[in-house]
């Protein structure tokens, strides 16, 4: 049998690493985005007692590699009698780490929104978190689309580092093939392919996003 | 923690420090070749670094350090541990920074080009005397912030086996059974690494922007 037949035959390991890592990605896309967005909320309004511990919070994480974050809860955490699965601690570890990237984000694009909206939504009896919700934060998203596409792509190479903490995704699949049949070079071709379809089609649909956003009139992001 | 848990975190941090700053140093050079061989749009070249360049920012550096780790032995080349990190950490710093140095070549003014060949430049002369310069600080904090994210990714290369300063925790709470106190101090040798490129940036974004093109 030549080296990729090997590999066509234990297809199953590598459909199970795609599936693992792109669960682990979406939600941990998914629920990062709504913390970055809550950081941001929580960071507004007129007198936010939470804005300093939150800045440094922010600040903090974006000067730590992902990795010692997921070693942190990982090995770190039950020191404390808190015990999570490689699963638990590094889907929360991609959650707290990038929530903070999407806030910095989407906070760097909400000053330079004009007051004037924020002021007529007011004086419509929009309460502060309906107009978030319904006014500020869509306009951020389609302003933002390009760096958040690219945050999401530094997301999707974070879970990588799951295998570290022994998480059974991708990388972790092309690591036990190769170590099985010794063909390393074949089984991590194949991966780095997979990688690659998720981040063209990541791209794909930032620019229909980017369509749609034209279409409303954001055509300066 | 004693005395010799942090002489070991120190070790880590070293070692984190020089991989980290050779692979810069490559990648920052090797990046201005292929954006220049870029620039020139030969025929089949210019797909084939396009194509490098698109699958290079896409593969983890994780995947890529055991990728080039376990099929050197097939090509029959044995590769050190550290030339092995080293080399996947410039493949995927010098992607980015083409791209840094490729949007940098392509905003630059056109007026200036065409003065210097009125004043009859060579391109050679023009490039050397009166674009490079320019670009080197319109990038620079560029290249500074894809140096902040090499450090935050050179983690990967503890996966291989060197002991680099993420990796050095596990070792010291294998001997002192308490994995938490080397973690936060090995997060605080990263904040200081981090914190000092980013005071770098910033400093290179005042010089870039008293240019102000």
């Amino acid at each position: 049998m030549s080296n990729w037949e090997i590999l066509w035959s234990s297809r199953d390991v590598f459909w199970q690493g795609f599936g693992n890592t792109v669960t682990i990605f979406v939600i941990s896309a998914i629920a990062a985005f709504l913390l970055g967005s809550l950081l941001v909320f929580m960071m507004e309004g007129a007198r936010p007692r939470l804005k300093k511990p939150l800045r440094i919070f922010i600040d903090g994480m974006r000067m730590l590699p992902f990795l010692i974050l997921a070693y942190l809860f990982y090995y770190g955490l039950p020191s404390l009698e808190i015990r999570l699965s490689a699963w638990q601690a590094g889907v929360s570890a991609l959650i707290l780490y990038h929530g903070a990237y999407f806030a910095e984000i989407l906070r760097g694009s909400r000053v330079t929104l004009s007051s004037g909206q924020e002021e007529a939504a007011t004086a419509l009896g929009f309460s502060r978190p309906s107009m978030f919700i319904r006014i500020i934060l869509p306009q951020l998203v389609l302003r933002t689309r390009g760096v958040m596409g690219n945050q999401l792509i530094i997301l999707l190479k974070d879970t990588a580092f799951l295998v570290i903490i022994t998480v059974r995704e991708l990388t972790a699949a092309a690591n036990s093939l190769s170590s099985t049949y010794f063909i390393p070079m074949e089984a991590f071709i194949v991966v780095i392919g997979f990688y690659w379809a998720i981040s063209l089609m990541l791209e794909q649909s930032i620019r229909l996003l980017g369509r749609l956003g034209e279409k409303r009139g954001f055509s300066n992001a | 923690m004693d005395s010799s848990a942090w002489g070991l975190l120190l070790q880590g941090a070293w070692t984190t420090a020089w991989i980290s700053a050779v692979s810069i140093a490559l990648g920052v050079v090797l990046g201005l070749i292929i954006a220049l061989i870029r620039l020139a749009r030969l025929p089949f070249i210019h797909q084939l670094l396009g194509t490098y360049i698109s699958m290079a920012r896409a593969t983890p550096l994780v995947t890529l350090v055991l990728f080039i780790f376990l099929s050197g032995p097939t090509f029959g080349i044995n590769l050190d541990r550290n030339v092995a990190a080293i080399m996947a950490l410039t493949l995927n710093t010098t992607a980015f920074n083409a791209e840094i140095w490729r949007s940098a070549f392509n905003n630059f003014s056109n007026d200036q080009r065409e003065a210097a060949m009125a004043v009859g430049m060579t391109p050679w002369t023009y490039f050397r005397r009166i674009m490079l310069p320019q670009t080197v600080i319109t990038s620079l904090p560029n290249l500074v912030n894809e140096m902040s994210f090499l450090v935050k990714g050179s983690p990967a290369i503890a996966v291989i086996g060197i002991v680099d300063l993420t990796r050095v925790t596990n070792r010291i709470s294998a001997v002192t059974y308490d994995p938490l106190p080397p973690i936060l101090a090995a997060a605080l040798l990263y904040m200081a690494i981090i914190g000092f490129l980013v005071w770098g940036q910033r400093i290179a974004e005042r010089k870039a922007n008293r240019l102000a093109m």
